[in-house]
Parts: structure tokens; C-alpha cells; sequence
């Protein structure tokens, strides 16, 4: 049955009207039209669906709607509004950071994820924070030069 | 055209310009299929057979469905021809009788909900009467039973150049070998999808994640038994593709099409990843027997090469697939003498289809396996067997096209070796291999890759491409090529930019539309760039002289003056167009029943060394380094051409060392991404790419193919240095654990076999 759900989508309050098993994902997708975050396997492998929930990424692919009640979910047009966003979207676009670019928004909200919490992050840490999720097209190199460019260009602000 | 040098904008063909269509795939706006919605669409879903091979008896609709809500769609339901058409229309768009694959579509059913679906497709019960089936190519070949035509053959080639018979008697060594490839998934990220609406004044409009929007109108046009103008497909942004969405689409928008005119609404599919990956194509499986003979200083005095590959149930693409592993059999070496025979065989399993470099990858893992091995019988190093059979300009190609380009394979090999600090590494690696249970090694591979169609393809294609000026000056590039991350947008429109002088910001591509752009060909083959790039350049030309000879525009004109002379046209004759049509270069060879004469407009070459670590006690294979060295032509944007190499690398490394289709009577058992393994960011090194540009008058301002030349040589680069660390030769990809655990028993085996018999009893 379905019941009401509310949580706070990219700032805002939200509440519909779901299944409570229902994928997070289809949710954003198909009620409230944000269609950036996308789905590349349905298993929680490829990353395509990340978004932040709480601050936390997340595949939500694999998060029941029911789970989100009461938090903030944060999704790559949400992601936008976040101040590293504008660096990063810079570097991607310099260093070749997107190809076809279905991968691409669950890799930006991935990064800003990573560059949260490390703001300075080694090459490793940026491997290491950004192997959840799966490239096709790129061999991951220029994604994590992007990633890294934009590192630097924060830090020097 | 050239170099088009002192131009004030000189600068934009050869920089990075950014990706058009960039800021909006890094932003999350770019709109796929799947986020595309209509008014009253409904969910399509199809049902698929069972069993790998047999007869229809009986379709029953199960209970607990309420099937009235269903739009249900059978084979019956198709008012035109119930055949995809490409090739050989030997491949039904729905099954109506038997089936020839596990994956074979038999029935389409649309609602409302997708949530609705899965349950009402496994609630159709089908009853078969099952046929004995054929799941490798040897049983094919054997014909123990005919699946598909007389002998199960879809095409064969064979290529005879001097006197293959005579040299056998002459040779100081016959070196044999057998090699063989995997099938591997394209596994872009966006799996395969389409939204069909029909509408009885219009007809039928496809939207969808496709590669060659022409192929699908002309399978819609004849499926549907419509008029070429009441049919019309729109590529949408389109999450990859690399080969698999160039004939699969035709498949999945007949579906959608037939759905869409029997409900009278929109209907959208869009595959899981577990039916993409099980139902759509992948690369087709390979073995390539070699024998060769060799004069005792290395050189090949000729050879004989079977090839085979598996095309699955359906012929689909395989004949082009085929003739490509044909002509790249001998790989960048010079044969006096040589034969190739070639052919696809039909299986019991989904038809294999495209994917970067579309049998080239498995003819030069081959051949590049296969020079190790000489060079073994002979006693020299892998560089120096190399070294003394490249092809040196005025030699000739299998085919006996001569290399008329100034192109020094060895130099190209030498700066190879140095980026890769080579000959110290195998010392050193030598000397630390025997202390720990981690060997290292060093391989490498030379190869080249033919860049546009097949020998007289682009003629029979005869593209035709646009540059329109509009209304306020800027200036649009009309062509079906189309954009999936390879960069088509952004080079074409440098290309175009260049050409007439303008900023690059000015240049804009039209959406890839059946009903408004023209057909500039497939986008397959490395040709976009090259072919569909020169067409571009020269309607671009077109038009500048449209706006001189109505005395609008002077001919060197700034870029102001050129939007001026833009709006005043358009403003007076409503339209500016000027259309380009591939005309073949004069003195083109080619010879399609002797598989003899000119194969390709141009070949790109190239030396990739690998560096790998093989762990004896996980049996993994990391790869340590890895450069990749190549020329391609003019690089018309350096931070593309780079992405271009590192994603093919990181497939080809992929195909070598991770990626396994598991097989159970013809269907795909592994089909999803935790156990289908693609390299993931900490699975690969830091790739090194270098350019070498000879340029390519063919070409648009000297470019030549890039898409698909990075495929081919890190399956045997990898695989030579594997052998390099651990002695033991290894002949098929993928190339997993397992396999080298089994290796490393037998060669140990053998050892204690060897140890145990008295010297001189063999």
C-alpha cells in the first residue's frame, strides 16, 4: 500500500506518495522529475545512481523510499548549487572528464562527495573515492584528473 | 584542403576545443531515452524463448494477469515484412514458428505501469517442441547439425597472395599456432532503448539510444510496409554504445514501432541491464590457427591463416565483421606469400554483432601471440621478430595494398620501447623474477587498424552530409552521424569552424533526425572524423562560395562579415543550404570476389607495451604500466584523441584479463555487472598516450580513424608480458586466474616429467 513519505529534496521539502519498497531512484526520477540521476544496473555496482543521502552517497538504486523518510537527499541538480560544483564542472569539461556522459552526474556527486571529506585528496584517495562507480567510455584517467584539477583550483581560491 | 595554414583560425582543427554537448552531461541535464516521457505512454516488455532451438507448439496466457489491460503483439501483428532488415533478412523482428536462440523474441506486451510487466511476461507459457542445438563453433563447423542455411557458413573469404605452397619446402622453421578470444559485452552504461509513437497522418517516429539512424528507418520502412517519409528516428542523447547499438536498435524500435501502432499510444522500452546483457549482441568469439614459414634470420617467407569466428543464430553483421579480421589477419607485417581463410559460423546463441574494432581485435591478438612464437623458434626478441617483417612503405599489404605513406614502424617501435623503459625493465625483472612469488614481464604489440568501410564500402554508401547557415548567422552541420561519447559533435563542428573562418562557438550540430538531417552514413568504422569530417569541410566550402557568388560575402572574410552575408541570404532566399556527397579518390582498387586491392582509405598504426605483475599465489594480473603509442593522423583535438585511447585501452585490458561471458546452452549466465567484471578506476594504471601525426590526404585536414584502433592491441600486449614474467605461453582471452593457476600446474607438471627422463632418451 502505498503510504506518505517526506524528506528534503536538493533544500527543499518534499512529500509523494509511494510504495514503501519502491526504489528511491524512481522515485526522484519519475515523481519529481529528476531525471540527472541515472540507472546503469539496478544492483548498486555501477554508481550511476549515487546521490548524497545525509551527506552520505548513496546507490539509490538500491534505497527503499521508505528509508529516506525524514532525511536530505541531495541529487546531481542539487549538487549544482554546491560551491565546489562550478570548479569541478570546469575540470570535467578541460580535462576530458566525460565522454558519453550517463556515468557522468553519479561521478560528480561522487567527487563532491569525496572532496567533502577530503578536501585535499592524494591520487589514491581520489581512485580509492571514486572506484564505486563504473566508466565505459573514459578508462577513469581523465576523471580523476578532473577530480584532482579541481582539488587544486578550490584550494587556491 | 590540408593544412589551411595563415587562416585567423587555424588553431581550432588540433585544439581541445570542449565538448559540445559537455556542460550539459556534466550538469545531469542531457536528456536520454529513459528520461523522456510522452502523454498516455504506455511500458513495452518482451517475451523471449526459453530454448536455444526449437519449434512453437502453443502460447498460453497464464493466470493471475489481467490481460485485457495488455496490449499483446505477436508476429501475426506485423504489417510489412517480419525480418530486421540489414544484410541477409534472415532474422525475424518477432518468432513466429521456431526459435533459434535462448533470447529470441516471441511476443511484446505494453501497459501502463511498468511494474506491470515482469510478472505478465513470466506468466506467457510457451510450449516447444525442442530441436538438438549448436553452441561452438567446432560443432558448427562439423555440421553435426545444419542450423542455418546448408553448411552453417553465413560468409567465408579467403585471400591467396603469391605462392603460399611453395615456401613450405624452403622454410628453415614452420611455426603452429592456435589462439582464440571470448565474447565480450559492449557494456555502455545506458542500456539499449526507444520510444515509438505512430500516428496515421505521420506514420511512425522512433526516438532512441542508437548509433545509425538510417539503418533503423530502413528496417522500420520495411517491417512497418510504410513509405520512406512516414517513418522517422531521432537519435537521443546516447549513454554509449561502442558496436552494440549499431543493429541491435533496429531490433529493439521494430519492437516498440509494432507496439505503438497496435495500442494507438506512445510506447517506451528500455531494457534492464540483465536483458541487455543476456539478449543484445557482443563481440563475436574467435580462433585463428596459424602456420608459418621462416627463413632462420626471422623473416616470414609466408603462411597459412584459418580463421573463424562465431556469429550466433542470425547473420546480422557478421559478413562485415568477418571481412575485417580477414584483412587485419597479417597484422603490420610484410608476407610475400600468404592464405587466409576466413569464415563465420552460425551457433545457437544471440547473434554477435559490433564492438570496437569489429574483428580486428581478434585477428591481431592472433598474429600478435603468434610472433612471440616465431621469434621463440627463431631465438630472437620479440621487438627484433618484429622488427624484421614490419611493412616498410612501398611493400604491400595481404591484400596487395601498398603502403604509399612514409610510415617507420621501427622508429615507432624504438621510441615505444624508450617510453617504456623496456630493455632495462626485462633486465631487471629477469634478475628479481626468480626471488619472490611475483613475476613481472614486458610485452608488446604493433598492429595497425584500416580506418573507414571495406574496400568499396564508402562508395556504395555514397554519404551525403549538409552545413546550413540560418537566420542569425550562425551556421549548423547536418548529418546522422551521431554523438556517444566519441566526440563526432565537437570534431565536426572544429571541422566546420575551421573551414569557414567562424569561431567554433558558432558552429552547432542538428539533432541526428531521419526527417531532417541527411544520410551521412553510419557512425562505425573510424569514419566520422575522416570521411563524414571531409564531406563537412567541403559542404562547409560550399557554402562560403553560395555567399560569394551572390556577391555577399568577399572571400577571405571576417567572421562578422561572414553572419552578415549569413542573414542577408537567409532573410532573401528563406534557406541556406549547401549538401556534400562522398565521391571516390581516383586510382581505388578493390576487388570484392579476390579480397585483392586497396582495403582501406588509410591505416593508422601503432606500438603499445605493457608492464604487468602476475601474483602466483592469487594468480591475478595487474597491469603496472602501460604505454600506448600511435599514429593517427592529424589529432584534431588533443583532450578527445587522448580519452579516445585511454577508454579503448581500458576495454582492451578489460577483454584480456577480466571480462568472461559465462555460457549455458547458448544464453549468457552471468549477465550482470557483479558477475560480469568490467576494470573499475582501481583496476587500471596510469595509461601513457603518445601521438606520432603523419597526416592522411584522404582525410579531413589529414585525419585518419581513432575509435577503434586502442581495442586492439592491449589484449596481446598484456597477454606477451603475462608470458614474459612467467615463461608459459598463454593463447586465449579472457585471461583469468584460473587460467594461469591451470597453466602454471601444467608447465610445472611438465617440468617433473621432463626432470625425471634420462638425458638423451628423447
Amino acid at each position: 500500500m502505498k503510504t506518505e513519505i517526506s524528506f528534503v529534496v536538493n533544500g527543499e521539502r518534499r512529500s509523494v506518495r509511494a510504495y514503501p519498497m519502491e526504489r528511491l531512484l524512481d522515485v526522484l526520477r519519475q515523481q519529481l522529475s529528476l531525471t540527472g540521476t541515472k540507472e546503469g544496473c539496478g544492483e548498486g555496482e555501477c554508481g550511476a545512481c549515487s546521490v548524497l543521502i545525509d551527506g552520505e552517497l548513496a546507490t539509490s538504486c538500491l534505497v527503499p523510499v521508505a528509508q529516506a523518510e525524514g532525511t536530505s537527499v541531495v541529487t546531481i541538480e542539487g549538487v549544482a548549487a554546491n560551491l565546489r560544483f562550478g570548479a569541478l564542472r570546469e575540470a570535467f569539461l578541460n580535462c576530458g572528464g566525460a565522454q558519453c556522459g550517463i556515468c557522468t552526474p553519479g561521478m560528480m556527486v561522487a567527487a563532491v562527495a569525496l572532496l567533502a571529506r577530503k578536501p585535499n585528496p592524494t591520487a589514491d584517495d581520489i581512485r580509492e573515492g571514486l572506484s564505486g562507480n563504473l566508466c565505459r567510455c573514459t578508462g577513469y584517467l581523465q576523471i580523476l584528473e578532473a577530480v584532482a584539477e579541481a582539488a587544486r583550483r578550490t584550494a587556491a581560491r | 584542403m590540408g593544412g589551411v595554414s595563415g587562416s585567423q583560425t587555424e588553431h581550432i582543427v588540433g585544439s581541445s576545443a570542449p565538448r559540445k554537448e559537455g556542460r550539459d552531461k556534466v550538469s545531469g541535464c542531457a536528456r536520454y531515452i529513459d528520461d523522456l516521457s510522452f502523454p498516455h505512454m504506455l511500458y513495452g516488455a518482451t517475451v523471449r524463448s526459453q530454448i536455444p532451438r526449437g519449434k512453437i507448439k502453443k502460447i498460453d496466457f497464464g493466470p493471475g494477469v489481467a490481460w485485457n489491460e495488455f496490449v499483446i503483439v505477436s508476429a501475426k501483428d506485423i504489417p510489412g515484412r517480419n525480418w530486421v532488415a540489414l544484410i541477409e533478412n534472415d532474422q525475424p523482428c518477432l518468432a513466429a514458428d521456431v526459435v533459434n536462440h535462448p533470447e529470441e523474441a516471441i511476443l511484446l506486451l505494453a501497459h501502463p505501469r511498468r511494474h506491470a510487466l515482469p510478472k505478465a511476461v513470466a506468466a506467457v507459457e510457451i510450449e516447444y517442441e525442442a530441436l538438438p542445438a549448436v553452441f561452438t563453433m567446432d560443432s558448427s563447423e562439423r555440421q553435426e547439425q545444419i542450423i542455418w542455411g546448408t553448411d552453417n557458413v553465413f560468409k567465408s573469404y579467403r585471400i591467396e597472395k603469391g605462392d603460399v605452397d611453395s615456401v613450405w619446402a624452403k622454410a628453415d622453421y614452420i611455426v603452429e599456432g592456435e589462439y582464440s578470444t571470448g565474447a565480450q559485452e559492449q557494456l555502455y552504461i545506458e542500456t539499449n532503448g526507444v520510444i515509438a509513437a505512430f500516428d496515421a497522418e505521420k506514420g511512425i517516429t522512433v526516438w532512441g539510444s542508437l548509433q545509425c539512424p538510417y539503418y533503423v528507418h530502413k528496417a522500420l520502412v520495411e517491417l512497418c510496409g510504410l513509405p520512406e517519409d512516414k517513418v522517422r528516428v531521432v537519435q537521443t542523447e546516447t549513454g554509449g554504445a561502442f558496436g552494440g547499438k549499431e543493429d541491435y536498435p533496429s531490433m529493439i524500435a521494430a519492437h516498440a514501432s509494432l507496439l505503438a501502432m497496435k495500442a494507438g499510444r506512445p510506447v517506451k522500452i528500455i531494457y534492464d541491464r540483465a536483458e541487455d546483457m543476456a539478449a543484445t549482441t557482443k563481440r563475436h568469439p574467435s580462433r585463428t590457427r596459424h602456420r608459418t614459414a621462416l627463413s632462420k634470420d626471422g623473416k616470414i617467407l609466408g603462411g597459412e591463416i584459418d580463421l573463424v569466428i562465431d556469429g550466433g543464430a542470425y547473420m546480422t553483421l557478421s559478413p562485415v565483421v568477418l571481412s575485417r579480421a580477414t584483412i587485419h589477419a597479417g597484422g603490420p607485417y610484410y608476407w610475400p606469400n600468404v592464405r587466409v581463410r576466413a569464415k563465420a559460423v552460425a551457433t545457437n546463441t544471440p547473434p554477435h554483432g559490433a564492438f570496437r574494432g569489429f574483428g580486428a581485435p581478434q585477428a591481431l591478438f592472433a598474429i600478435e601471440r603468434h610472433m612471440e612464437r616465431l621469434a621463440r623458434a627463431v631465438g630472437l626478441s620479440p621487438a627484433e621478430i618484429r622488427r624484421r617483417n614490419f611493412l616498410q612503405p612501398g611493400q604491400t599489404t595481404i591484400t596487395e595494398q601498398v603502403i604509399n605513406e612514409p610510415i617507420d614502424l621501427g622508429k615507432l617501435l624504438d621510441r615505444a620501447l624508450g617510453l617504456a623503459d623496456y630493455e632495462q625493465k626485462k633486465r631487471r625483472f629477469a634478475k628479481e623474477n626468480p626471488l619472490g612469488s611475483e613475476k613481472k614481464g614486458m610485452g608488446i604489440a604493433a598492429f595497425l587498424h584500416g580506418a573507414g568501410f571495406t574496400g568499396s564500402g564508402e562508395r556504395h554508401l555514397a554519404s551525403v552530409v549538409g552545413v546550413e547557415g540560418s537566420a542569425d548567422g550562425g551556421v549548423k552541420v547536418l548529418v546522422s552521424s551521431t554523438e556517444f561519447g566519441q566526440g563526432t559533435n565537437t570534431v565536426l563542428c572544429q571541422i566546420a569552424a575551421e573551414a569557414l573562418g567562424l569561431p567554433y562557438e558558432d558552429v552547432t550540430m542538428a539533432r541526428p533526425d531521419t526527417g531532417e538531417v541527411p544520410n551521412s552514413g553510419p557512425t562505425v568504422a573510424s569514419r566520422t572524423a575522416m570521411v563524414v569530417g571531409k564531406l563537412v569541410a567541403s559542404a562547409a566550402l560550399g557554402l562560403k562560395q553560395t555567399l560569394v557568388a551572390a556577391g555577399l560575402l568577399k572571400g577571405n572574410g571576417t567572421a562578422a562579415e561572414f553572419r552578415a552575408a549569413c542573414r542577408a541570404y537567409v532573410a532573401a532566399h528563406q534557406r541556406l543550404r549547401s549538401l556534400a556527397r562522398y565521391e571516390s579518390p581516383e586510382g581505388i582498387y578493390w576487388d570484392d570476389q579476390k579480397y585483392r586491392g586497396e582495403a582501406y582509405a588509410a591505416f593508422t598504426w601503432a606500438i603499445y607495451v605493457a608492464e604487468v605483475t602476475v601474483n602466483l599465489t592469487s594468480y591475478s594480473t595487474r597491469v603496472d604500466d602501460f604505454v600506448a603509442l600511435q599514429e593517427v593522423g592529424r589529432v584534431m583535438n588533443p583532450v578527445l584523441a587522448r580519452g579516445q585511447i585511454l577508454g579503448g585501452v581500458a576495454q582492451g585490458i578489460g577483454f584480456a584479463l577480466y571480462e568472461k561471458v559465462e555460457w549455458r546452452e547458448g544464453r549468457m549466465a552471468n549477465s550482470q555487472m557483479t558477475n560480469y567484471t568490467i576494470p573499475t578506476s582501481a583496476d587500471l594504471p596510469a595509461v601513457r598516450v603518445f601521438f606520432e601525426e603523419l597526416g592522411n590526404r584522404y582525410g579531413a585536414f589529414g585525419a585518419k580513424g581513432i575509435g577503434e584502433l586502442p581495442m586492439d592491441g592491449p589484449a596481446p600486449a598484456v597477454v606477451n608480458a603475462v608470458e614474459d614474467a612467467l615463461g608459459i605461453p598463454f593463447d586465449s582471452v579472457p585471461l583469468l586466474p584460473e587460467s594461469i593457476f591451470e597453466g602454471v600446474e601444467r608447465a610445472a607438471a611438465w617440468r617433473a616429467t621432463t626432470a625425471r627422463t634420462p638425458a638423451g632418451v628423447r
